[in-house]
């Protein structure tokens, strides 16, 4: 990658306004409400740009765009079955018992409605995966800017070492994370969130559009793609069977397991997307968050998946760059792309770290580097000057990810195991101090996960696995919770581990086709083998909610539960509807909610 | 009194916008220059859409902002005239 001052320009000044925006906030932090919860202070649209922010960390847009170059546009079910639904549900359901019960985090809210162990394994569970999911955002942008080589030329002409971007790229951003954080707390966080979100629709629109009038628009992509595999073209065709679309799922894995268990299971429990909804200013703003999210979300496939799916479909392989950790084993750029150890398009071939040589799967086919599919159309598309823009678009998609987990984890530690565990009734101050001082600490130890990452290649899918096991079965819980006010706190505790240990037996029991034993299940004995890994996930959430919520009734039906005088604010039967009469009837949140899913039910017919 | 934020956010876009499309302008007509993006100036274009934009948007965010340091003058001025004229008790009427 050439930079030249122009885009170096444009990157620095990115980086000047995230800090100046910390600083500007700074006055405002007086309290630890004000540090924590923005003091609940915010507009609506505000906090619905920083929802979908918060989650469009390096997972999202490397990992779509690597779907959609893998899978095509069957991507899109995330979005349309897996996330706008469950943002609805939690706008619309399941805000006024977040929001109206003024607890101060999702653990909080456990603690409220069910004991004190059911917040202690929320809270414990859900500080260790932040602070590991920031961790592997840094790995996996330090990765990225040493593939692209960023920083090169600037360290050739210091002088320094090119061993040393790595670690340059991790302190350079944490730094910076940290900074603005520590300043100006959550209300800064979200801020910087809206100005990420811009930035990286400013970043990736025009590689859209580049890469579309390419291929000559949507009817010459069409045809691409269709010549390559035609199944990639259709969201819709061949998914009520496992055999007949690219991701080898069913309608039943679909429907339940990504979009009952999954989807609604991260968006309506993940403390990292609903802390920014339970910052705005009322209740009525609080409602709207997510909807007002659920608007700008419906259009991510064009903007996220598509760049993957051009990416397959570029014949010349000029400014390719193979995958991370190569250096000499590029790939010959001029010869034809069509032979089987070449890469697809602009996806090249994935190279084996240790001996840099191609990498190939079971039937001898090489195996692909997907994630390098955007990062190559930024390549491929941009010249100096708006590449500038689009790297910084890239960064600041890693930057907002990472920033949503360091404000989670701070609040959760502070509030729901500091306060109750460590330190009781300390005064305000305190809790402020050691809110800030845990942003620092999460970020020292996310960059301790990076740095475990680079000599233990196999210890972030382990962790992504484990955290699985304890996400799936959550959504059972919160909807047992704020539904039935019968259900108990042993009730709650016990399902949540029954529903771990069901995730963690299924996949153990079961095995994608054509993997091996081991990582990816299998590890006590194979029963079942299901068509690919996808549909493995999606059964296994299934598995995993299911057994959640049987033990959690059964327990319950045995043991006694809070009285109703408790329970008022945070159960359905026993709560007050939020009033909506003084809102004209286009601005209710249900007015809203029925445009996004009717949006969402239009775009999913477009793209069948 | 608070930031709006539509005021950073378009400053920051305007410019960017700015800068680049002085670059497009200023590499106009280059041969090979735009090859990569079909030979399309996009720094020049994009870089007046985001100028746009950022004008837009601290275009409103300045609107707000005057406003609001408006209704913060009326508040000041409310309060001091209660603190320096000593109270008096002006009956049911006030």
């Amino acid at each position: 990658m050439n930079l030249t001052a122009v885009d170096w320009f444009v990157v620095i000044l990115y980086f000047a306004f995230v800090v100046a925006i910390g600083f500007l906030l700074k006055r405002r932090i007086k309290t630890s409400k004000d540090f924590f919860q923005a003091g609940r202070s915010l507009p609506a649209w505000i906090c619905g740009l920083a929802f979908i922010s918060a989650n469009l960390g390096a997972q999202e847009v490397i990992g779509m765009g690597a779907s959609g170059a893998k899978y095509g546009l069957e991507t899109a079910h995330f979005y349309g079955i897996g996330a706008i639904p469950a943002m609805v549900f939690v706008g619309i359901f399941m805000m006024p018992f977040y929001y109206g019960s003024k607890a101060r985090s999702v653990p909080e809210f456990l603690q409220l409605r069910f004991d004190e162990k059911t917040r202690g394994l929320n809270a414990c569970s859900f500080a260790v995966m932040t602070v590991f999911s920031s961790g592997i955002s840094m790995y996996a942008m330090a990765r990225l800017i040493q593939a692209l080589h960023v920083f090169d030329g600037l360290f050739r002409k210091a002088g320094l070492p090119q061993g040393e971007i790595f670690t340059f790229a991790i302190v350079l951003s944490a730094a910076i994370v940290l900074l603005y954080i520590f300043l100006g707390g959550l209300t800064s966080a979200i801020y910087n969130e809206v100005l990420q979100f811009f930035l990286i629709v400013a970043g990736f629109l025009p590689l859209v559009l580049l890469g579309l009038k390419n291929v000559g628009g949507w009817s010459g992509m069409r045809s691409a793609v269709t010549a390559i595999d035609p199944r990639m073209m259709h969201e819709w065709k061949g998914v009520m069977h496992a055999s007949t679309n690219p991701m080898g799922i069913d309608m039943i894995g679909l429907g339940m397991g990504l979009g009952f268990v999954l989807g609604a299971g991260y968006w309506c429990t993940d403390f990292l997307v609903i802390q920014t909804a339970m910052a705005s200013r009322d209740m009525d703003s609080a409602r709207r968050v997510p909807l007002i999210a659920a608007v700008p979300k419906m259009f991510f496939p064009l903007l996220v998946i598509l760049p993957g799916l051009l990416a397959i479909t570029v014949t010349s392989s000029q400014g390719q760059i193979t995958g991370p950790q190569v250096h000499s084993a590029v790939l010959s750029p001029g010869s034809a792309s069509s032979g089987t150890t070449e890469g697809r398009g602009l996806i090249p071939v994935k190279m084996n770290p240790v001996t840099g040589k191609p990498m190939y799967d079971a039937n001898g086919n090489p195996i692909l580097d997907y994630d390098m599919a955007t990062p190559n159309m930024l390549l491929h598309y941009f010249p100096t000057g708006i590449l500038g823009l689009g790297l910084t678009a890239l960064l600041a998609s890693f930057m907002s990810g990472m920033a949503g987990n360091v404000t989670a984890f701070n609040t959760v530690f502070t509030y729901d195991l500091y306060q109750p565990y460590m330190r009781r009734g300390a005064s305000d101050r305190h809790y402020l101090l050691v809110g800030r001082w845990a942003t620092v600490g999460g970020i020292l130890l996310s960059i301790a996960t990076a740095y475990a990452a680079i000599n233990f290649n196999n210890i972030m899918d382990t962790l992504q696995l484990v955290f699985s096991f304890v996400n799936a079965p959550l959504f059972a819980t919160f909807l047992l919770g704020m539904f039935s006010k019968r259900t108990t706190g042993h009730g709650a505790f016990s399902g949540l581990i029954a529903g771990t240990a069901a995730a963690m037996l299924h996949h153990g029991l079961t095995l994608p086709a054509e993997a091996l034993r081991g990582i990816h299940g299998g590890w006590i004995a194979v029963f079942h083998r299901y068509p690919s890994d996808m549909a493995q996930n999606f059964y296994g959430a299934i598995y995993a909610f299911t057994a959640n919520f049987i033990v959690a009734v059964v327990v319950s039906m045995f043991t006694k539960p809070k009285p109703e005088v408790e329970l008022v604010g945070l159960v359905h039967s026993l709560t007050p509807k939020p009033a909506e009469s003084h809102l004209a009837w286009w601005k209710r949140p249900q007015a809203l909610a029925a445009a996004v899913l009717l949006g969402a039910v239009v775009l999913n017919l477009l793209l069948a | 009194m608070d930031i709006d934020l539509r005021l950073p956010v378009g400053l920051m876009f305007s410019l960017t916008g700015l800068i680049l499309a002085a670059f497009g302008l200023f590499t106009n007509g280059v041969a090979g220059f735009y090859s990569k993006s079909l030979g399309i100036n996009i720094n020049l274009w994009w870089g007046l859409v985001l100028l746009i934009f950022g004008g837009l948007m601290a275009l409103l965010g300045l609107l707000r902002q005057l406003e609001l340091s408006r209704i913060a003058a009326i508040q000041e001025a409310r309060n001091r005239m209660r603190t320096m004229a000593p109270r008096r008790d002006y009956g049911p009427l006030h």
